[in-house]
């Protein structure tokens, strides 16, 4: 089973993300902000993480920044999934190294089609 | 809704698109509807019907429109892109080398989700394609959700769904909550308003035809004379692409299906030249025509 790191400071989020990726058989890990996901990194790297941008602590960009530049952490698959839905932030996120970027608010569409997008789930035949 | 008021919208919508909704229907007429009544100032569906038989000509296109509207997306399914951007694309650029033309049809264009992923799709390949007249033609019933699609604005959840994110950044530009498709893929695409029941042969022929999610609302008759028209304006080694839940098995054998590519389709027309995709390259099994009428 894969796993997928969700990193949100806001618990009601996580568990919609929770809900949703479990529906769609991954293995969920929580984090409230970047610093707590480093030290789940550190210990093994996810399959995929989601993650928030605005975050008390690390913010998702440096958090993105730091597991980019750790042994293995190139190959987890990052989502964005922010309210930040400016044009500059999307093309910041991706020079940062994420595949791929959902604008809040979500659904369990948009996220089964970002997670296909990248590789993570199988597009249905 | 009363069953005399059901049997008229069944009545009517086939009369009119081909629609063809089975008997238990009706909660898609409610929930499709009466958003529309309100609109209109109208309490519920009966004071609808009525308003439409005094003769309100305009409520009656709007009615049809709402019912055959449907949900669409970029890049709907995925898969039907694969194979344009690995096969048919790749194919039809040997074929027309001297010619450098190709022509495609979206015949259930919609709200322009299909038509811009196409032309983003051959975009993309661009190099390979320098030089080529491109022309996607996307036609709809509904003149409403053409004028959608010309303008090319699209909300943050309509971009969010099987559009990838580079191509977002890539070939839109933000307006505040909404996003438009760049100049350069909107005139890519032409727009024309029309019924899949009429004749549609002055279109001419074309390479490629999606044609999805669109046949599934009519009745095997309606399909089979559809099939038919649209083989006529099918090049012989072009294609023609289905939804995942249509086929023209069992229907028709005008089209036959590439076994391994799903959703595929050419022409079957007597001295055809067979299909020659590398791995369709067997003979395709000939179904006869058993249409249930």
């Amino acid at each position: 089973m894969q796993t997928c790191l969700v990193v949100d400071d806001s618990s009601i989020v996580r568990k919609i993300a929770r809900r949703i990726l479990e529906g769609l058989d991954f293995q969920v890990i929580e984090a409230e902000d970047g610093v707590d996901a480093l030290v789940v990194c550190k210990k093994a790297m996810p399959e995929a993480v989601l993650l928030d941008w605005n975050m008390p602590v690390m913010d998702g960009y440096h958090f993105l920044s730091h597991l980019r530049r750790m042994p293995g952490g190139d190959t987890p698959r990052v989502v964005f999934c922010t309210t930040e839905n400016g044009i500059e932030h999307i093309e910041r996120a991706l020079e940062g190294g994420a595949n791929e970027y959902i604008m809040k608010p979500f659904d369990k569409e948009i996220i089964a089609a970002k997670f296909q997008e990248v590789g993570l789930i199988a597009v249905p035949e | 809704m009363t069953p005399p008021d059901y049997e008229y919208f069944r009545k009517l919508l086939k009369d009119r698109s081909g629609l063809d909704l089975s008997a238990d229907k009706q909660y898609l007429i409610e929930s499709r509807l009466l958003p529309l009544s309100r609109k209109a100032g109208l309490s519920d569906i009966t004071e609808l019907v009525q308003k439409m038989k005094g003769g309100s000509a305009d409520l009656t296109t709007q009615v049809v429109e709402a019912m055959t509207t449907n949900e669409t997306f970029f890049f709907r399914d995925k898969v039907p892109f694969d194979h344009f951007r690995d096969s048919i694309v790749p194919e039809i650029v040997k074929a027309r080398a001297s010619r450098k033309s190709i022509r495609i049809w979206c015949a259930a264009g919609s709200t322009g989700q299909e038509p811009y992923s196409l032309a983003m799709c051959l975009k993309e390949m661009g190099a390979m394609l320098a030089g080529w007249r491109i022309e996607i033609i996307a036609t709809d019933l509904s003149q409403e959700v053409l004028e959608k699609s010309k303008a090319g604005i699209y909300s943050q959840f309509e971009v969010q769904r099987g559009l990838p994110i580079q191509m977002l950044v890539k070939y839109f530009k933000q307006t505040g909550e909404l996003w438009q498709i760049n100049p350069d893929i909107r005139s890519m695409v032409q727009h024309r308003q029309l019924n899949l029941l009429h004749d549609f042969s002055q279109l001419g022929t074309f390479d490629v035809i999606f044609c999805r999610n669109v046949l599934i609302y009519f009745d095997q008759e309606t399909k089979v004379n559809i099939f038919n028209r649209l083989a006529k304006i099918t090049e012989p080694d072009g294609f023609l692409v289905l939804g995942a839940a249509e086929t023209v098995v069992g229907l028709t054998d005008v089209f036959k299906p590439f076994p391994d590519k799903r959703g595929l389709y050419r022409p079957n027309a007597a001295g055809a030249t067979p299909a020659k995709l590398p791995a369709a390259s067997a003979a395709a099994p000939k179904f006869a025509a058993m249409a249930g009428h």
